[in-house]
């Protein structure tokens, strides 16, 4: 080996180093002491990393939630300890802080991951170590096996499943008069996900998929794949994307001239995404919860009241943060353990049978979970939404 | 895709437009890779941390005064920033080996990437477009983009030609070029050979910071963008020739307008791996790089 090779192998291999080491976590925030033996409660967040916008109002929302059931006394007279951990939306991080939580800190469900891809690789994990897991987490395939027709025994979810997130696009479209269309998903379980609801789907309504790509949000520039979508000559673009590719192909479309409506999944219901792509986000059409528009629903609507207090609660424990529905995920998620260990105590066992049959009236909606269907949600858990002046509005035809 | 799309030149332009664009970015982290490399003979991996920390330096400040002020306090900073680095973990090593440098500077990177995600946060940020808003257009011969894209080959060709004219005409170029062809003759010559290392350290820290803040409104920033960008500035330095600027420009917009075509004819998500094989086959072919003299390389250390 000359030394013009061995340098470039060492080069390599630092190379791979870098990559390897790329997203290390901070630091996880550590739950008060208390008197009794707490219930432990393990928690998987994308704190940092690329999810981060998710991960953060998970976080706020575990913190906030633990501090306000500890002051009331905790469950039945125990309090509760939320163990957070990071895993920089990271598959293998998650799978090795999902075992950590099991085996070592004994905890006795798991809330989160929060996106997709961690949540289905930790998901046989929970199943092999029959611990309750309630995932914040989009893809329907965390709580359906739809190959093999089963349903996890022991893995729930709070977000609304994506199925219905397709149909309601759909069937928006089809008001609209929309036949041909372009999806762009991103790479992974949430993208991959979306992309195969919406193919699933499409066919019903009559819309013709002129156009599929799946590309790398890491990328620098996402230009090249939005420009093949607009070779297709679509009528409307489907974005099934989270942060950074949500705020960037709006604007990137506008800016290549290719102005068709623009509908995005139930990721998109945090204002900053809205902040983050300016006046390209103007008029995206996208399905999600109520929290975003709890002021503006009727006061005899179930869910005003839990939407409002959560609302409330959040903004006022960290002024400046304005409530998303990830952070509405995991408190959906935080409370319906809590009802469950309420009523049957710390067993996993008794927990999972208890969230099972459980109605429970979250942010995300009415849940009513049954042996088949570990979500709960109805597609009437999900109003189309829209932008207007930089806000949050009821799309209205 | 239907093939016969594929013949357009109008739609070949608009991918071969956005690739030039990208590709631009990655030249210009390759010169900054180049600078250190000429001087050093080391690769400084943190060179990704410093368009990071040039972009968020700018972005914090871009709110209290004009972009322009903003964009050039960030470059002096993230100058001071890299003299730092240097002055703190490179210049005391004696005859230290290549490889330990290297290391030294993935550390330096790890820990860049850590202290910018305490400063700041995990966010996403973005500076806004230099000129017109994120919704504005231009149409360069037909194809439209945002006009940002303008200001990013603007930059790289200002950052080339300065740099030409830096190392061709100044006394301080050239003693930097004397240190990087023979630095024992240079010390000899009266050259301060150690001061000449901070400069580049400083250069390339500014380059990178330049690179980021002009590149923030398209790609926007978080702290934890450094390693691919660096990742891939680094294969375009190879690619090119490794100490070659010009070299790196050319190679930069190839690998840049591949990776673009490569999206129009199979999937967005095998675009790296693009950059990956152009890089093995430059590796097998021609070590010394595309633009690169394989007498010349076989000189060097590595």
């Amino acid at each position: 080996m000359s030394n013009v090779e061995r340098g470039i192998a060492a080069l390599i291999a630092a190379v791979i180093v870098v990559g390897m080491v790329g997203c290390e976590p901070g630091a996880a925030p550590k739950a008060p002491k208390e008197g009794a033996a707490p219930i432990k409660i393990g928690a998987i967040f994308a704190v940092t990393g690329g999810a981060a916008f998710l991960g953060v109002p998970e976080k706020n929302t575990a913190q906030m939630l633990q501090e306000k059931i500890n002051a009331a006394g905790g469950i039945n007279g125990t309090p509760i300890e939320i163990l957070i951990r990071d895993s920089a939306g990271d598959n293998e991080k998650a799978v090795s802080l999902a075992k950590q939580l099991i085996e070592e800190d004994k905890v006795v469900a798991i809330i989160g991951p929060t996106r997709s891809g961690p949540s289905m690789a930790i998901k046989g994990i929970c199943e092999e170590a029959k611990t309750p897991n309630l995932s914040c987490a989009a893809a329907e395939a965390i709580v359906y096996d739809e190959k093999n027709d089963v349903v996890p025994r022991y893995v729930f979810k709070t977000p609304q499943k994506d199925s219905f997130v397709a149909q309601l696009i759909f069937k928006t479209m089809k008001d609209m008069g929309i036949a041909k269309i372009g999806v762009l998903a991103e790479a992974g379980g949430f993208g991959d996900g979306g992309k195969a609801q919406l193919a699933k789907y499409a066919p019903e309504y009559g819309i013709e998929i002129a156009a599929s790509e799946s590309f790398d949000p890491k990328q620098a520039d996402l230009t090249p794949v939005v420009t093949k979508v607009q070779a297709a000559g679509v009528q409307a673009v489907v974005n099934w994307s989270i942060v950074p590719a949500q705020s960037q192909i709006p604007k990137i479309m506008k800016q290549m001239q290719f102005n068709v409506p623009i509908f995005h999944s139930h990721g998109f219901g945090n204002i900053k995404y809205v902040e983050g792509a300016g006046q390209a986000a103007e008029g995206i059409i996208f399905p999600c919860g109520r929290l975003l528009i709890a002021e503006s629903l009727a006061g005899d609507h179930p869910q005003k009241a839990v939407l409002a207090t959560y609302k409330k609660d959040y903004e006022a424990k960290f002024p400046g943060e304005e409530v998303s529905t990830f952070g509405g995920h995991a408190y959906d998620a935080i409370m319906i353990l809590v009802e469950a260990i309420k009523k049957v105590g710390p067993d996993r066992e008794k927990i999972r049978d208890a969230i099972e049959t459980m109605r429970f009236v979250g942010t995300g909606g009415v849940f009513q979970f049954t042996a088949r269907d570990h979500n709960g949600l109805g597609i009437d858990s999900l109003e189309v939404l829209t932008v207007k002046d930089g806000k949050f509005a009821q799309y209205v035809k | 895709m239907d093939p016969a799309l594929l013949l357009d030149p109008a739609l070949l332009w608009k991918f071969c437009l956005a690739g030039l664009a990208v590709g631009s970015i990655y030249a210009i982290v390759a010169i900054g890779f180049n600078i250190i490399y000429n001087t050093t003979g080391i690769i400084n991996f943190a060179q990704g941390e410093f368009v990071v920390l040039g972009a968020m330096t700018a972005i914090s400040l871009a709110g209290h005064m004009p972009l322009a002020a903003a964009v050039a306090l960030a470059v002096l900073a993230t100058m001071l920033a890299g003299a730092l680095i240097e002055i703190v973990f490179i210049r005391w090593l004696k005859d230290a080996s290549v490889l330990r440098l290297v290391i030294i500077t993935i550390g330096v990177s790890i820990l860049m990437r850590e202290g910018m995600l305490h400063a700041w946060d995990e966010k996403m940020h973005a500076l806004p477009h230099f000129s017109g808003t994120e919704t504005s257009s231009i149409a360069i011969l037909g194809a439209s983009c945002p006009p940002q894209y303008l200001w990013v080959f603007g930059t790289l060709a200002v950052i080339v030609a300065g740099l030409s004219l830096f190392f061709k005409l100044t006394v301080t170029g050239r003693a930097m070029r004397a240190c990087a062809a023979n630095r024992t003759a240079a010390r000899l010559c009266g050259i301060n050979a150690k001061a000449m290392v901070t400069l580049s350290f400083m250069l390339s820290a500014g380059i990178g910071a330049l690179a980021g803040c002009v590149t923030s409104p398209i790609t926007q920033t978080q702290y934890d963008m450094g390693a691919p960008l660096a990742i891939k500035g680094f294969t375009v330095a190879i690619v090119g020739g490794l100490g070659n600027s010009v070299a790196a420009v050319g190679a930069g917009l190839l690998v840049g307008v591949l990776e673009s075509l490569s999206v129009m004819i199979g999937c967005s998500t095998y675009q790296d791996g693009v950059a990956v094989a152009i890089l093995m086959a430059i590796l097998v072919c021609k070590p010394s790089g595309l633009f690169g003299s394989a007498e010349a390389a076989a000189l060097k250390e590595f």
